[in-house]
């Protein structure tokens, strides 16, 4: 991928990111992900509604790869279903771990595909995740 | 200065995370592997030479520890795995045995998690009260503040000398007589302090001092607290077991040891004792004078840069210690952190363990570069170039 595009897709979801709301609705689950090596700290809160992921919104203060890894993940699970949703986040993880994974599932997520260079920043990405995974289980344990 | 003492040194990096830890030089390494490699025996053995060296060196560095700080007895020093355990050990060992529903502890937002959460700890145990010193308006603690939050229920107040997002010198000696005045105690936590200023302990007049020997190029793993010898009586051990005891029999009869070895059970960290001792010569080869007096030059050479940079915001524009906190507009500080370490310029990003700070900063996270005697005026000029180009800061930090 090409450096610069990279970059300014990286930094158009920080400094914009997508869906960074706040949410007072009783039907959004809420989780907070936090990084005990790091000092990012982001509530996501979501909405399922039969087994479909109907909204996602997140606040807090983070870096810029866990503020944009945030705002793209939520941009590629909504609509998801759970079943999708979860090919997406196993995807996700493998590309960061270095390991197999399906590119074409994963649209603007391929940006972190170089993160694993980085070691100290593939908790940044993968911090999320972390919330999302734990939300997911939670709702599949109902 | 100094920097040719610093193996870490020879890598190319600009340290500048001296508040979270310094970097060692040779001679407390070389210590260490001496111990490993020449009489690395237990202590408290006597009965045959290395063994009996090994209680030499552990003892020699005890008195240093008892010179450096100007201690009147030598069993006034513990040794401890640091200095969150020996304020852990005051507060456990001695104030939660002391204090009674009702009583306050003075503290202020600034201090390090380990000054705020054992007296946590005792509201709940022992139903203190804790209560604020007001900071100023640059964050400062002020004995006029001290002195308008004691009240009759006053018993104790614990600060830190120097804290380590603000980096501000506290009046401790005039803190500590207006408390003892009032039969107040007063615990100092010297960790950012201990390697950077002189520490009297009796013209202070402390109650019990501690401190983390690797914040002054010693090893981690050590500390130390000092209390006054009739203070330090009354503390009980944290840790029963060996070495401590004297004998026992069953439940009823078991019989402490004297100090300081009473407080210091268990086979101690025996290599990071010894090589402290060479840290501390060390440091009183250089002199504390001079490592403050270089450190607070520096310091001013670099807040003067940061200020004509229009998108930083410091913190702590005032302070006389080696710590400069700020933030970049509308960049998160961990992103500068990143983007400084591709330049081999180490800093250290977010609340510092000064969790309850944000509220009386208005800031949560920080960037915080800590400087001691071996940083240069090359590396604040390379740091400040670097900070310069916001353009270029959110080009390179991704």
């Amino acid at each position: 991928m090409d450096e610069n595009v990279r970059r300014e897709i990286l930094l158009d979801h920080y400094q914009n990111p997508k869906n960074k709301e706040n949410v007072e609705d009783e039907r959004y689950i809420k989780v907070n992900s936090n990084n005990e090596s790091c000092i990012d700290n982001l509530d996501i809160y979501v909405l399922i509604e039969n087994g479909i992921i109907n909204d996602i919104k997140f606040q807090g203060e983070a870096c810029a790869i866990s503020t944009s890894s945030t705002s793209i993940m939520i941009t590629n699970l909504l609509g998801k279903t759970i079943e999708e949703a979860k090919e997406y986040i196993a995807n996700f993880d493998a590309m960061v771990n270095e390991q197999e994974y399906k590119e074409e599932v994963l649209n603007e997520g391929i940006v972190y595909n170089e993160i694993y260079k980085q070691g100290n920043r593939k908790k940044c990405a993968l911090l999320p995740y972390i919330g999302i995974k734990k939300i997911l289980k939670d709702y599949e344990s109902k | 200065m100094n920097r040719e003492d610093f193996p870490m040194l020879e890598q190319d990096i600009v340290y500048f995370d001296n508040g979270a830890t310094t970097l060692k030089p040779k001679c407390v390494i070389d210590k260490t592997v001496e111990y490993y490699s020449k009489y690395g025996a237990s202590s408290h053995r006597g009965d045959y030479d290395i063994a009996y060296r090994v209680d030499q060196e552990y003892e020699n560095t005890r008195d240093l520890v008892r010179k450096f700080i100007n201690a009147k007895h030598l069993e006034e020093i513990i040794f401890t795995a640091g200095s969150t355990e020996s304020l852990n050990l005051v507060t456990s060992g001695f104030f939660k045995n002391l204090l009674e529903p009702g009583d306050e502890v003075l503290l202020t937002k600034s201090e390090h998690a380990s000054n705020v959460l054992p007296w946590f700890a005792l509201a709940n145990t022992n139903g203190i009260k804790i209560s604020y010193i007001p900071l100023d308006d640059n964050h400062y603690v002020t004995l006029d503040n001290v002195k308008k939050m004691v009240t009759p229920n006053t018993k104790v107040i614990s600060l830190a000398y120097i804290t380590n997002v603000i980096g501000d010198i506290r009046p401790i000696k005039e803190i500590v007589e207006f408390a003892h005045q009032n039969n107040i105690f007063v615990v100092v936590d010297a960790a950012q302090s201990i390697g950077h200023i002189k520490t009297d302990v009796q013209d202070l007049d402390i109650d019990f001092l501690t401190f983390s020997a690797h914040k002054m190029c010693g090893p981690t793993g050590v500390g130390v607290l000092y209390g006054k010898k009739e203070l330090l009586e009354n503390v009980e051990p944290m840790l029963l077991g060996g070495g401590m005891n004297e004998s026992f029999d069953n439940e009823h009869e078991m019989y402490y040891k004297e100090l300081p070895t009473r407080l210091e059970a268990g086979t101690p960290n025996i290599a990071g004792v010894i090589a402290f001792g060479e840290a501390i010569k060390y440091l009183e080869t250089i002199g504390l004078e001079t490592i403050a007096t270089y450190e607070k030059k520096l310091r001013k050479y670099l807040v003067d840069r940061l200020i004509t940079i229009p998108h930083i915001d410091l913190i702590n524009l005032e302070s006389d210690s080696g710590i400069v906190s700020f933030n970049i507009e509308n960049i998160f500080s961990q992103d500068i952190a990143y983007y400084l370490n591709k330049y081999g310029i180490c800093v250290r990003a977010g609340n510092h363990c000064a969790k309850i700070l944000k509220k009386e900063v208005g800031v949560n996270n920080t960037i915080r570069v800590s400087l001691y005697f071996y940083n240069t005026i090359e590396e604040v000029d390379m740091l400040v170039e670097l900070l310069m180009d916001k353009d270029k800061i959110l080009k390179e930090m991704l």
